[in-house]
Formats: structure tokens, C-alpha cells, sequence
């Protein structure tokens, strides 16, 4: 489970997100949705412990990711926008590195290792040199390194980004097949990707959550797509009629 | 400890998976081979230039430490401000610039345990290129007779060397994105530390003393002359641990930003 509460991230005077609150239940999928820049990709920093955010936490299954962040670290798996990829390393030995970097016991990374790889669909591409694979299968490289330690909470940031659709599809039906009893938060701006796998959604536009709702909940015969065009545009308008009040502040002042 | 030597092992055979490492022994071996083989041919001139003068008293102070090995470990020293940045530049730089920084950072593993593994692997690395200039005092004890203590101490002093520039380096790299500024301030600094003391060399101040003592090839000289004093062991390992300890705020800061 994630409990994410008021996260705000500011990078000097810009703010990137504001008062974040959502909540992803164990063994649910939740989609995070959000246009370019939204503060999707910080927030998901924040979860996996790789910056601190300037206010708010992030609980763990119970874990604080700031005051007791090597234990929470240690239940995550995180696919960032880019597969974190050593070029120069063979598949099997990065994904062996990544293994033994994330505390598993010698014993069970060899099973653990084919396993990923089988699920993975890169057994033949075991001994390949990461800097020479497609796109495609780096992707796939990068969700084996966020699986091997079988996290219960997987984080994973455009999983599906630069596949073909056949991968597509195989990454979604893994993505589904995974969940099981794991916690799993997934960032993309392909709408049919959320209301195919995800449980519950959240919508985020200019650093605010405008929607968290669980897909079955949503009013039926409206598609996902005039629901998040609403919400970010809901957004945009408050902001744009906020401006409009503030001039007319300002005139008053003046006249 | 275990997460640091994972790290390690992985920077190690790192360095071996690029053309890199193999260049940069390459240059440091065939370089001192040139050295080594230069002053020796200098030494057999002279020593059979005093014996023909039948001048016993030179004779007796020629010796193979001091016109040999010496200078060639002088020579190497400045060798190496040119090949530690070559040899550390990549390690925090390209991780930050591939991404795989992400992976390190958000894995369940201390930032110091990032930076002693990266340091291992690179003070490993130094020990072995240095491991294998050893076949040069070799060659003399098999065909000579110098004095194998000297030698020991000279080559002591060179590794501790080694391993101060390769903190220094992973300082620098750990700064930037860019390996080439990381190349290039690794470089300033070594040199630095090389010529620091030339202000105080016209004598004076309190603050001069202080550049003296910041002098690098003081305590180096020292070391290849054969005398392993405290006082210089305390000036290498301090600067080693300076510049880890800055590494290490300089990672964890980088998450604050």
C-alpha cells in the first residue's frame, strides 16, 4: 500500500507539484494520469526515495520513505522514464548487479533471475549487451530489474513508452498478471492503457490532483477521455478565472 | 560493507568492459618502461665514466635507487595527474547522465556505501596498474643489487599517491554530469597540489608554512627516498578521507535539489 499525503515539491521558486494526496491499495493497479510536465515523474521520485519531497510524506506499507527509507526502499521496484541501463553490461550480469544492490541472499537470485527473464520474454537475450538492444528490450530489461527482487509495491513510470503494439499489449497482460497481491502505481498519458489494466485512477494537472476515483465508479457512458479532459480543463479555467479576479483587484486599487 | 564491495566489483569489471583501462596501463607500463630504461642506460654511462677516472669515493655514491628508481617513480607520479581523470571522470558523471544514477540512489543501499564502493574498485584499479610497475625494481633485484627497503617505501608513496588523486577524482566527478569538466577539474586540482608550495618558497608567513605543508611532492619525496614518516602517511590518508567525505555530501546533496 502507498499513502502518499500533501507532497509538495518545490525546485528552487518553481513549484512542481502541490499538496498531492492519493492513496493505491494492496493489489490494486493505479493509473496516474497527468498531461507533460504535470508533476507526474516528480511525485514518482518521491515515492521511490530518490529526492525528498519540501513538504509531505509518503508512507510505504507503513514505512516513512524519508525517516526510514532504507527499509521502505527495500519493498519498492521502480521502472524510472528511462530503463537505468549499464550499456556496457550483458543483461544477466546487470540484472544480477541489480539483485545483489538490492539486498537479495545469493541463493535465490539464480531462480529469481530466470524467472524475470522468462516473464520478461528475454531468456535469448540473456547474454546479449544491453547497449546493443532495441528499445523495445531495454524496456523490457528495465521492468526485469524492477521485478527481480519481487518488490510489493512496484512504481513504474510509462511502462509501455516506445514499444510496438504487440509489446504493448504483452507489457499490459504482464502488468495485470503481476498485480496479484502488489501494490502498483503506473504513470502514462495513453487513456486506453488506464481503463484497460488500472483499478483506480488519478488525475494530475499543473502539480494538484483534479480526480482520484476508482474506474467502476465512474459515471457510466462518459469515456475516460472527456473525464480527463474535464479535469485538467476544470483546472486551467479556475486558474484563468482567478488571473481575472486578480486584475480586477488591482483596477479597484486603482481607481 | 557488502553493498560497497557489490559496487565495487561491479566498477571494477566496469572499467575493464571499455577500452579505457587498457589504454590508460597501456600508457603508464610502456611510459615507465621508457623511464626505466632510459636512466638505466644513463647510469651504466656514468658508472663506466667514474670507473675509468678510477674515482672510488663517486663510485661508491652512485647507486641504483637514486638514479633509478627515484626519478622514475618522480616521473610516474606526473604521469598519473594525467591519467586519474582519465581513469575516474566517469564514475558519478555517466551515471548521472544515463540515468542509472536513479537506480543507485533509490536502492536500498547508504550514499557512503555508493561512494566507497566506487572508491574501492578505483584504488583497486590504481594497485594493479602500480602492481605491475613492480617488474620494473624487479629486473634490478635480479640483475643488480639495490636496496629493496628504499624501493618498497618509494613504491608505497607512489600507490598512496595514486589513491589520493583517485579521490580527488571521484570529487570532481561526482560535481558534474559532464565528464569532461569532470576530466578537466580533476586535472586542475592534482596539478595544484603539485605546485601549491612555489609562493612559499620565498619563505615567510604562517599561511605560507600552511601551503608547504599542503605541498604534495614534499611528502612524496620524502616517501621515495626511503623514509616512511607519520607525518606524510597523516597528509595522504587525510587528503583521502577530505575528499570522500566531500564526495559524499556532494551525493547526497544532489538529492536536495
Amino acid at each position: 500500500m502507498i499513502e502518499v499525503k500533501n507532497l509538495t515539491k518545490a525546485y528552487g521558486d518553481f513549484v512542481a507539484i502541490r499538496d498531492v494526496s492519493f492513496k493505491a491499495e494492496s493489489g490494486s493497479i493505479l493509473g496516474f494520469l497527468g498531461p507533460n510536465g504535470a508533476g507526474k515523474t516528480t511525485t514518482m521520485r518521491i515515492i521511490t526515495g530518490y529526492m525528498p519531497a519540501t513538504a509531505g510524506t509518503v508512507l510505504i506499507d507503513g514505512l516513512d520513505i524519508f525517516s526510514q527509507s532504507l527499509e521502505a526502499r527495500r519493498k519498492i521496484g521502480y521502472l524510472p522514464e528511462n530503463p537505468p541501463l549499464y550499456l556496457d553490461m550483458r543483461v544477466e550480469a546487470y540484472l544480477r548487479f541489480v539483485a545483489k544492490l538490492r539486498g537479495m541472499p545469493r541463493a535465490k537470485i539464480e531462480p529469481a533471475l530466470d524467472h524475470v527473464l522468462e516473464v520478461c520474454g528475454l531468456t535469448d537475450m540473456s547474454h546479449r549487451i544491453c547497449g546493443q538492444l532495441s528499445k523495445g528490450y531495454r524496456q523490457r530489461v528495465g521492468l526485469a530489474q524492477a521485478l527481480i527482487h519481487d518488490p510489493p509495491v512496484l512504481v513504474l513510470d510509462e511502462p509501455t513508452i516506445g514499444l510496438d503494439p504487440r509489446q504493448i499489449h504483452e507489457i499490459r497482460g504482464l502488468i495485470h498478471h503481476l498485480a496479484g497481491n502488489r501494490t502498483v502505481v503506473l504513470s502514462t498519458h495513453i487513456l486506453p492503457e488506464v481503463s484497460q489494466i488500472c483499478d483506480k485512477v488519478v488525475i494530475i494537472a499543473d502539480g494538484r490532483v483534479v480526480l482520484e476515483e476508482y474506474l467502476k465508479q465512474l459515471p457510466g457512458g462518459t469515456s475516460l477521455e472527456d473525464i480527463f479532459l474535464a479535469a485538467i480543463t476544470k483546472e486551467r479555467h479556475d486558474e484563468g478565472a482567478s488571473a481575472e479576479e486578480k486584475l480586477e483587484e488591482v483596477g479597484a486599487g486603482h481607481t | 560493507m557488502k553493498n560497497s564491495l557489490t559496487i565495487a566489483g561491479k566498477e571494477l569489471a566496469g572499467y575493464f568492459l571499455q577500452p579505457v583501462a587498457y589504454v590508460v596501463m597501456t600508457v603508464f607500463l610502456l611510459l615507465g618502461g621508457f623511464f626505466f630504461f632510459a636512466l638505466l642506460r644513463y647510469f651504466e654511462v656514468t658508472l663506466t665514466a667514474y670507473s675509468a677516472m678510477q674515482n672510488p669515493a663517486v663510485l661508491q655514491r652512485l647507486n641504483l635507487n637514486e638514479r633509478v628508481i627515484e626519478p622514475m617513480l618522480h616521473n610516474l607520479a606526473i604521469v598519473l595527474v594525467i591519467l586519474v581523470p582519465a581513469i575516474t571522470m566517469r564514475s558519478f558523471a555517466e551515471e548521472k547522465r544515463t540515468g542509472t544514477y536513479e537506480l543507485l540512489l533509490t536502492a536500498p543501499i547508504r550514499t557512503g556505501e555508493i561512494v566507497a564502493g566506487k572508491f574501492i574498485a578505483a584504488a583497486a584499479f590504481m594497485l594493479i596498474m602500480i602492481g605491475l610497475a613492480g617488474m620494473f625494481p624487479l629486473i634490478l633485484i635480479a640483475f643488480g643489487n639495490p636496496e629493496i627497503g628504499v624501493m618498497f617505501s618509494g613504491y608505497l608513496g607512489l600507490a598512496l599517491l595514486a589513491i589520493s588523486f583517485v579521490s580527488i577524482g571521484l570529487f570532481t566527478s561526482s560535481l558534474t554530469q559532464n565528464q569532461i569538466i569532470a576530466a578537466i577539474s580533476c586535472f586542475g586540482a592534482l596539478l595544484l597540489l603539485f605546485i601549491i608550495s612555489w609562493p612559499a618558497q620565498a619563505g615567510g608567513t604562517r599561511f605560507l608554512g600552511l601551503l608547504q605543508y599542503l605541498s604534495l611532492p614534499d611528502h612524496f619525496a620524502q616517501m621515495v627516498t626511503g623514509i616512511i614518516d607519520t607525518r606524510d602517511l597523516v597528509y595522504f590518508l587525510s587528503l583521502i578521507f577530505v575528499a570522500l567525505f566531500l564526495t559524499q555530501r556532494s551525493v547526497e546533496s544532489a538529492r536536495w535539489r
